[in-house]
């Protein structure tokens, strides 16, 4: 396979993969980050301590984490049907991945916000902030750095569970790999997926990090 | 100073209590603190000043008594009542706990957003108040840049900011080394009597009481053991907590309790100058130190130093006169 067959596969493989992770990690956040914000504000050492809500969010949370990502897929095949129209295919992988990785970005952000300094967030609170804007000014902005850390894990979590889609159908580098390399002994094209998905992942990660230093104030 | 406390503290108790363990940590705590003075709490570690100060606006909840101010119980108001009140109470802390992603500027102004004042007028305010504090130029620095001393400064800026009519005092200069303890104290005796503002603070350093404090309360066991004016509480400590925190040694614990003797109370007296050996050049006497406890705070010291009494009456007259000379209260015990 000559470079000039190899090139636009590839693309079309890297176009496929980001047009799955990235709309699937913003949703996942939209949906994720509340999620874990509440897990912290009711917490039992919390600023607005619902113990009974909180075990029941946590438990439901776990529950949804410990299925696994293939098994989760088969499961929401007529979720999936319902919501996006189709069960397979690129487009509709969106859904399922989204639904296991929600649960994965509200445990990333409870993280992120629990290394906030208790201090600070009281001293917010002997300075009469309501819980809300302890939320919106104290919490979010001082676990920022860690929030963006997490949220390029998050990317790169998701972008893992891509590979799979080959099973329902979807494209995307990873299923480049196994269908039309590994199935089709053209390794050439495998290994060529297959870098292309590491130096996705190298860059996320460098990015990730690199604007989560950038953004931290801690240090001198 | 008027009549009518700022701040009453009713019969206030305070229990932690899990599956196993109860401690007491406050009980049956009465005191008041009057308007536009200095209050100080003091006690040992775990005496339970921390969990006092924290129920007075209410950032612990008490088990049972009340916290009024100005004659409203805080503890029976409701979130919005509550959130009113702490705008009009300041607090600072031992960790300073300010927010780490925010400039100073940022820092100072966090009160005055949450209050909903306009930008450009926030915006002075913010400058007004580094001025109070000395540290314009650091408007823009980050918390991490600063020293502890200059973080507690912002934290005291930040308190002011909503023109509060208390300032509760955590623990404020334990994290700071002498001179800036010094420093950060003259400028908290400095906001209280330029601005009027009352100051409630908590230390477990005897000399911290003895600078700036008009009032004192002593904590032990969760309990007040002792409460006056400064002075008072200085010179006649009653309590066995006071007389630890003072650093009275008991006098049964002298070889000889019957031995006559004068407790010197050493009330901030420059720490350079070598009393004790001047007395005996000055007196010809010689002085036979029983027990001393001293602390040395900003170059000032504080404590209490017990000496055998000379036998021959004028001996004693003339170290008693030296002593007084030197600005030392001097008394008698075991006579």
């Amino acid at each position: 396979m000559s470079w000039e067959q190899l090139a636009p596969v590839l693309l079309q493989g890297l176009w496929e993969t980001l047009f799955m992770t990235v709309p699937s990690t913003i949703i996942a956040y939209l949906i994720g980050m509340p999620l874990g914000i509440l897990l912290v504000v009711t917490a039992s050492g919390g600023i607005r301590p619902m113990p009974r809500f909180n075990t029941v969010l946590g438990v439901a949370i776990n529950f949804l984490r410990s299925v696994p990502f293939i098994i989760l897929l088969a499961m929401l095949f007529p979720v999936t049907r319902a919501v996006m129209g189709r069960a397979i295919g690129t487009q509709a992988i969106i859904f399922p991945l989204t639904v296991s990785a929600f649960p994965y970005v509200a445990r990333m952000v409870e993280n992120s916000l629990n290394e906030v300094d208790h201090g600070v967030i009281e001293a917010a609170q002997s300075m009469g902030s309501t819980d809300w804007q302890i939320i919106r000014k104290v919490l979010l902005p001082e676990a920022f750095p860690s929030l963006l850390s997490g949220a390029a894990i998050c990317m790169v979590t998701i972008l893992g569970y891509t590979a799979m889609a080959s099973t329902a159908g979807g494209g995307g580098l990873g299923a480049l790999a196994i269908t039309k390399g590994l199935n089709m002994r053209n390794f050439t094209l495998m290994y060529s997926a297959s870098l292309l998905l590491v130096a996705l992942v190298q860059i996320m990660t460098f990015f990730g990090n690199r604007i989560s230093r950038k953004s931290d104030h801690r240090k001198k | 100073m008027s009549t009518t406390p700022l701040i009453e503290i009713v019969k206030l108790s305070k229990v932690f209590s899990d599956a196993e363990n109860r401690v007491v940590a406050l009980n049956d705590i009465t005191l008041s603190v009057h308007e536009k003075e200095i209050y100080g709490i003091v006690g040992m570690s775990g005496a339970g000043k921390s969990t006092l100060i924290r129920c007075i606006n209410r950032l612990d909840t008490p088990n049972g008594g009340q916290v009024l101010y100005r004659g409203q119980d805080i503890l029976r108001m409701d979130r919005r009542q509550l959130l009113q009140t702490r705008r009009k109470m300041g607090m600072i802390f031992q960790q300073f706990n300010l927010l780490m992603q925010r400039t100073v500027g940022q820092n100072v102004r966090y009160p005055l957003e949450i209050a909903g004042l306009p930008h450009a007028r926030a915006n002075e305010r913010v400058k007004e108040l580094l001025d109070i504090v000395g540290l314009q130029d650091k408007i823009n620095a980050y918390p991490a840049q600063l020293s502890g001393g200059q973080r507690q400064r912002v934290a005291i800026a930040r308190a002011l900011a909503s023109s509060p009519e208390v300032l509760l005092c955590d623990e404020a200069t334990s994290a700071l080394d002498p001179l800036t303890t010094q420093s950060i104290l003259t400028l908290l005796q400095d906001i209280n009597r330029r601005l009027g503002i009352t100051i409630v603070l908590i230390t477990h350093e005897m000399a911290v009481i003895r600078q700036i404090c008009d009032r004192v309360a002593i904590l032990d066991g969760g309990e007040v053991v002792e409460e006056g004016t400064v002075d008072e509480v200085f010179v006649h400590t009653k309590s066995e907590a006071g007389k630890r925190l003072f650093g009275v040694l008991p006098e049964e614990a002298r070889d000889d309790p019957d031995t006559p003797a004068l407790r010197i109370v050493f009330d901030g007296a420059a720490a350079e100058r070598p009393i004790i050996s001047r007395l005996s050049q000055e007196t010809n006497v010689a002085v036979n130190i029983l027990s001393a406890n001293m602390n040395h705070l900003a170059g000032k010291m504080y404590g209490q130093m017990l000496i055998q009494t000379p036998h021959d009456e004028q001996e004693k007259e003339a170290v008693v006169q030296f002593l007084t000379d030197q600005g030392l209260t001097v008394k008698e015990v075991n006579t």
